[in-house]
């Protein structure tokens, strides 16, 4: 019988890091060229449909931009939180709570100045998805409950309190369906570039990779929360209090999500609905592991899955492909590149017996 | 054992070891820490893969790619952390793995093992819970484990570190059994002593190779000793003077419980001074970790009461123990002193971040980071690649080098080290102690708990011994009589 | 209102109701609670679920064989679960990460597979679903005869596999070998157990389970395919784990009280309680989350629970 184990390796030279995450979308197309030819199409003309619409025109590229903003701060609030060992699956339970805050003020704050609209919004938006975010956080820390859980479970209970709104206080006037009123003009995110859809929040995502950065390398908080995730006992053993910094993560983490929830109704839909996010909350989640939990590499990640997300479209249509491939893609994705990174590390070694 | 060579990336750990084993006897091997004893048994073992060399059982060549290979041809190894389902009972942990009918046979295997209980003289009760028995008892469940599944051939790692001196009697006497009876043993140890009462024949590793084989009857303890190392045993350690002065570190009646909930701490107290090493002697598992967590802060004692220079500091506030300047070098490094995959000097501002000039107002300056850091290395003689290697490509000796720096850069008062030396080489060792006496000349308190005697004799002024969470007695190192420090340790009071 | 909850038929209904659909959700669990126990920690229940509702409903759609479907389904929830052997056990990278890759990429292959055999019709396809089982004698007793003993036969299955994956694991050499392996690895491998291979095996054994579960889903609870038909079961099923404290009996009481909850909600709904009917789709998860605060603290986690087993780590 042949046995494989994985056993330690001499350490590659460091330029290898660099190819790592190019060898891995490599080896994704290749592998999900399987798919596409079952499906019947030309592998070739896909791909090539798929490119075209995400970056072949300024249009299209402007556009990938769009879908990148919501991906780049749930992938921010997964790689933050996962850095501290706070396992936030609660993303996407995050950014409903921040859009249902900014639905709120949107539509009902009409007595406030217009120039305090977009600021309140952005504000209440990050609070509620940061203290949604605290709930598991706090269960964790006092009470020692699994945090894989209360997040996922908490993305139902807010699925649904969503809902109860939607059917009750928020909504629209006159409609049967469960959606909001539109938000006012002045909550509209402004378009920053003419005869597209580039918005202010994609400013925002920049701003929020920045300040992410800053925070993880030149912070005491960042030095912290980087101690918690590493090794939570010798970081009690150095004074840090752990509770905080886990708390203090998961109010960040969650704002975050709660942001990028602004985002979808100041800028895409400017109402509330029930399918507000095509799970960009477990999307984030994705993107964060793909980034490696540095915020340079969950931008450069978000923007990989925009591709996709943008491109299978243009494929959909093209060449017929279903769209469904974006989730093969990106768990095909996810897999390679943590396996090439555990490749850097280890190697295989084969043996007979 | 013939040529064994077994390489880790691109350290070799048995270089060409040649190793012979006969029937009936104790054959023991020894070597410093590092030098590659555990490696080779674990080749013999089955559970590593040799790089060179041949294995031969009775002559015929073997390869084992699992320890289920070596167990079919009757060897067994008994390992220093036990290998126990602490959660499941005696004769679970017996049965873990046999060939038999599909449905547990407990009726079955428990004949078979009393019978074995009862041939061997190690009575255990095969309902008993693993957590609930002694460290001695646990033993002997190993060596049951092996004997239950026919070996012929034990190998046993480092057994007495965990146990009190009673226990190593009865240990002896079950070899003893086993010999007559026609089993082979194994004895791998760093205790000179203890070989030289057991076993038949030494092999000596040094760094990897085989340096030696005596017989025991033909050696001696010094010969045994400089074998080991290379070079003579003894440390050369300056011994300063140093005037004792003011408590610096009181303890008041302190009472804890380990995290099975029993008490491990029993109204204990004790009084350090400055300018003194006081060592707390006793075996591994008498509340020594449990004790050494209250003073560090990681535990709130259930009572009792922590002084530090004479003001009280409140229990399980690792940042208040911190503030007071206390010098912590913690028993387990890896787990609880330091971030693994984070950077040496990461690792340095672990306790100073908080402070200026390491941080202000919440942000780092990296360059008072790289300056600290630097001292540290430069002072405490770190080998590293530099401060911005992960702290994980460091040796033991130079880990605890890290640890070393960090707690006693600010000239702390107090210095309070449990186990200090696990795992450390000679040198490190050497070095450690150096770093101890140093902090007594310069006027600091060390509160010195170790489970190491000849440790506990070299370095301290005055002697407490820890039994059951209690401190059985003190005497003062000019007089200190190793027998009765023997009996405080095995709880025969005086 | 209070009359019509404690009338026959209201409760008749409401048992009949409970122990249908907790039976995705024991079936989940009791698949996880074989993988964690041997130390692993599965989070692609989600998509494998997903996955097996979708092939399970495709193989039938084709073929019109219901129990063809469920071992496809079966099948393919092993294959899904031996990709996270392949992952998290062989390369031993983070479990947490590993499942929830399978999860994404498990639940694209359903939809896109499902997309590719069914189009886009106006309509969903559907299926002549499983019928329930009546067994001839015991479902005339009343109340009890037609909830307990007119269900699906998968239901039946279901409770019967709870006391076999129990003895399993307590009474036979191979569950003590599994147990072990959870606990302490190292002792598992020092006697010549095989842990990573056992490892696949308790992974493939509930990638079974869970593909099946998925299948009850749209063969025999419903009769189409929808997106979100798994709607959070396959967390659920992680959760009761915790709460059953790994052991496959408290684990289904679990999942009974969880498909209690879901039942209880929706005829609730149909009495005209007045309360938004989200209020009630949240309850089963409030609950949730409140049992596992009650449990957490007294958990007996399996010790070796997360920690890939690798042997050629250096030591001193």
């Amino acid at each position: 019988m042949i046995s494989m184990s994985i056993v330690k390796r001499k350490p590659l030279p460091s330029w290898v890091i660099l190819v790592i995450p190019v060898a891995a979308v490599f080896v994704t197309l290749l592998i999900t060229s399987i798919p596409i030819i079952i499906a019947g199409g030309n592998v070739f003309k896909a791909y090539g449909a798929l490119f075209y619409g995400a970056l072949g025109s300024k249009f299209n590229l402007l556009e990938t931009f769009v879908k990148a903003s919501p991906l780049v701060l749930t992938g921010l609030a997964v790689a933050f939180a996962f850095r501290a060992r706070f396992w936030n699956i609660g993303a996407e339970g995050q950014l409903f709570a921040g859009a249902i805050a900014a639905t709120w003020v949107g539509v009902y704050f009409t007595w406030l100045p217009v120039f305090l609209i977009l600021p309140l919004m952005l504000l209440l938006g990050f609070l509620a998805g940061g203290l949604w975010a605290t709930i598991p956080a706090f269960l964790k820390t006092k009470l020692k409950v699994d945090d894989v859980v209360t997040t996922l479970l908490l993305n139902y209970v807010m699925l649904h309190i969503m809902g109860a709104l939607l059917f009750g206080p928020l909504q629209m006037p006159g409609s049967a369906w469960p959606r909001s009123a539109s938000i006012m003009d002045s909550a509209f995110y402004p378009i920053l570039i003419a005869r597209s859809r580039f918005h202010f929040g994609i400013i925002i995502s920049f701003v929020a990779i920045l300040a992410i950065w800053f925070i993880n390398s030149k912070t005491v908080f960042g030095y912290q929360s980087r101690g918690v995730g590493i090794n939570l006992e010798a970081a009690k053993f150095g004074g840090i209090n752990t509770g905080m910094v886990i708390l203090k993560t998961a109010i960040i983490s969650g704002g975050l999500a709660g942001l990028a929830g602004v985002g979808e109704i100041a800028a895409i839909h400017h109402h509330l609905m029930m399918d507000i996010s095509p799970g960009y909350g477990y999307t984030g989640i994705v993107i964060a592991m793909l980034g490696n939990l540095h915020p340079i590499g969950v931008a450069l990640a978000a923007f990989f899955f925009s591709i996709i997300s943008v491109g299978a479209q243009t494929m959909s249509r093209v060449a017929g492909i279903p769209i469904y491939i974006t989730g093969i893609i990106e768990g095909v994705s996810l897999m390679t590149m943590l396996i090439f990174l555990l490749l850097t590390e280890y190697k295989i070694r084969w043996t007979k017996s | 054992m013939r040529a064994v060579t077994k390489r880790f990336v691109d350290v070799i750990a048995n270089d060409k070891v040649d190793l012979k084993l006969y029937p009936k006897e104790v054959v023991g091997l020894l070597g410093e820490n590092g030098a590659g004893k555990t490696t080779l048994m674990n080749v013999l073992f089955g559970y590593y893969n040799l790089d060179g060399g041949k294995l031969l059982i009775n002559g015929e060549e073997v390869t084992f790619s699992s320890p289920r290979d070596a167990i079919n041809h009757g060897i067994a190894m008994i390992h220093q952390h036990f290998t126990l389902v602490q959660t499941q009972t005696v004769l679970e942990n017996v049965m873990i793995g046999m060939e038999g009918s599909f449905f547990l046979d407990k009726k079955k295997a428990t004949v078979k093992l009393l019978k074995i209980e009862q041939e061997f003289g190690l009575n255990l009760d095969p309902k008993a819970i693993v957590w609930t028995l002694s460290i001695g008892e646990q033993q002997k469940l190993e060596i049951l484990k092996a004997l239950y599944r026919g070996a012929k051939i034990l190998i046993m790692d480092e057994p007495t570190a965990v146990l009190a001196p009673i226990e190593t009697i009865e240990l002896f006497e079950t070899l003893h059994t086993l010999v007559d009876s026609g089993h082979s043993i194994i004895f791998i140890s760093h205790h000179l002593q203890e070989v030289m009462e057991i076993c038949d024949r030494v092999v000596v590793l040094r760094t990897g190779k085989r340096v030696a084989g005596r017989k025991v009857s033909e050696s001696s303890i010094p010969e045994l000793a400089s074998l080991m190392v290379g070079r003579e045993l003894l440390e050369r350690l300056e011994k300063g003077e140093a005037k004792v002065g003011t408590p610096v570190l009181e303890a008041k009646n302190l009472k804890g419980r380990n995290n099975r909930g029993l008490i491990a701490v029993d109204n204990l107290s004790f009084t350090l001074r400055e300018g003194e090493i006081l060592g707390v002697a006793g075996v591994s598992g008498n509340g020594q970790t449990e004790l050494s967590e209250i003073l560090f802060g990681q535990v709130k004692p259930e009572e009792g009461e922590i002084f530090v220079s004479g003001k009280s500091i409140p229990g399980g506030n690792p940042s208040a123990i911190i503030k007071t300047g206390m010098a912590r070098i913690p028993e387990d490094r890896i787990t609880t002193g330091l971030f693994m995959d984070l950077s040496v000097k990461e690792n340095m501002i672990l306790e100073s971040h908080v402070n200026e000039p390491i941080s202000k107002n919440g942000l780092i300056n990296m360059q008072e980071i790289r300056s600290f850091s630097q001292n540290c290395i430069d002072n405490f003689s770190v080998k590293t690649d530099g401060m911005d290697v992960p702290v994980k490509t460091l040796s033991g000796g130079n880990l605890q080098k890290v640890i070393l720096a960090r707690e006693l850069s600010g000239n702390p008062k107090v210095v309070v080290a449990c186990q200090p030396t696990r795992g450390l080489d000679v040198g490190a060792m050497e070095y450690v102690h150096q770093a101890m006496l140093n902090q007594k000349t310069a006027g600091s308190g060390v509160l010195l708990i170790s489970d190491d005697l000849d440790e506990i004799f070299l370095l301290s002024d005055r002697i407490i011994v820890m039994y059951e969470g209690k401190i059985m007695g003190e005497m003062s190192s000019k007089e200190a009589d190793r027998d009765k420090i023997g009996l405080w340790m095995s709880g025969v009071s005086s | 209102m209070i009359n019509e909850i404690f009338s026959i038929a209201f409760i008749t209904g409401l048992i009949a109701a409970t122990l249908r659909m907790s039976t995705p959700i024991i079936l989940a669990t009791l698949g996880e609670i074989i993988t964690e126990r041997a130390g692993v920690l599965n989070l692609g229940i989600e998509g494998t679920m997903l996955f097996g509702a979708a092939a399970g409903f495709l193989t039938t759609l084709a073929t019109g064989n219901l129990w063809l479907g469920v071992f496809v389904a079966a099948l393919g929830g092993i294959v899904l679960s031996l990709l996270m052997a392949v992952l998290a056990v062989y390369f031993g990278l983070s479990q947490h990460v590993s499942g929830l890759g399978i999860t994404l990429f498990a639940s694209g292959l359903a939809m896109f597979i499902y997309r590719l055999a069914v189009g886009s019709p106006t309509v969903p396809p559907v299926i002549d679903p499983f019928t329930p089982l009546v067994i001839p004698f015991l479902s005339k007793i009343p109340i009890i005869g037609p909830s307990l003993f007119s269900q699906y036969s998968l239901t039946y299955i279901t409770w019967a596999l709870i006391p076999i994956v129990s003895i399993f694991l307590f009474r036979t050499r191979a569950g003590l070998r599994v147990r072990t392996i959870g606990q302490n690895p190292l002792a598992a491998d020092t006697v010549g157990v095989n842990v990573n291979l056992t490892r696949t095996l308790c992974l493939a054994a509930g990638g079974a389970l869970f593909g099946v579960a998925g299948a009850f889903l749209t063969l025999a609870q419903q009769n189409m395919f929808l997106i979100d038909v798994i709607g959070g079961r396959g967390w659920i099923a992680i959760a009761m784990t915790i709460f059953g404290n790994w052991n496959p009996l408290m684990g289904a009481a679990g999942g009974l009280i969880f498909g209690f909850l879901d039942a209880f909600q929706l005829r609730l709904q149909s009495l005209g309680v007045d309360l938004p009917f989200h209020i009630f789709l949240m309850i089963p998860y409030l609950i949730t989350i409140l049992a596992l605060i009650s449990v957490s603290r007294k958990a007996t986690v399996p010790a070796g629970l997360l920690k890939p087993y690798r042997r050629e780590e250096k030591g001193g």
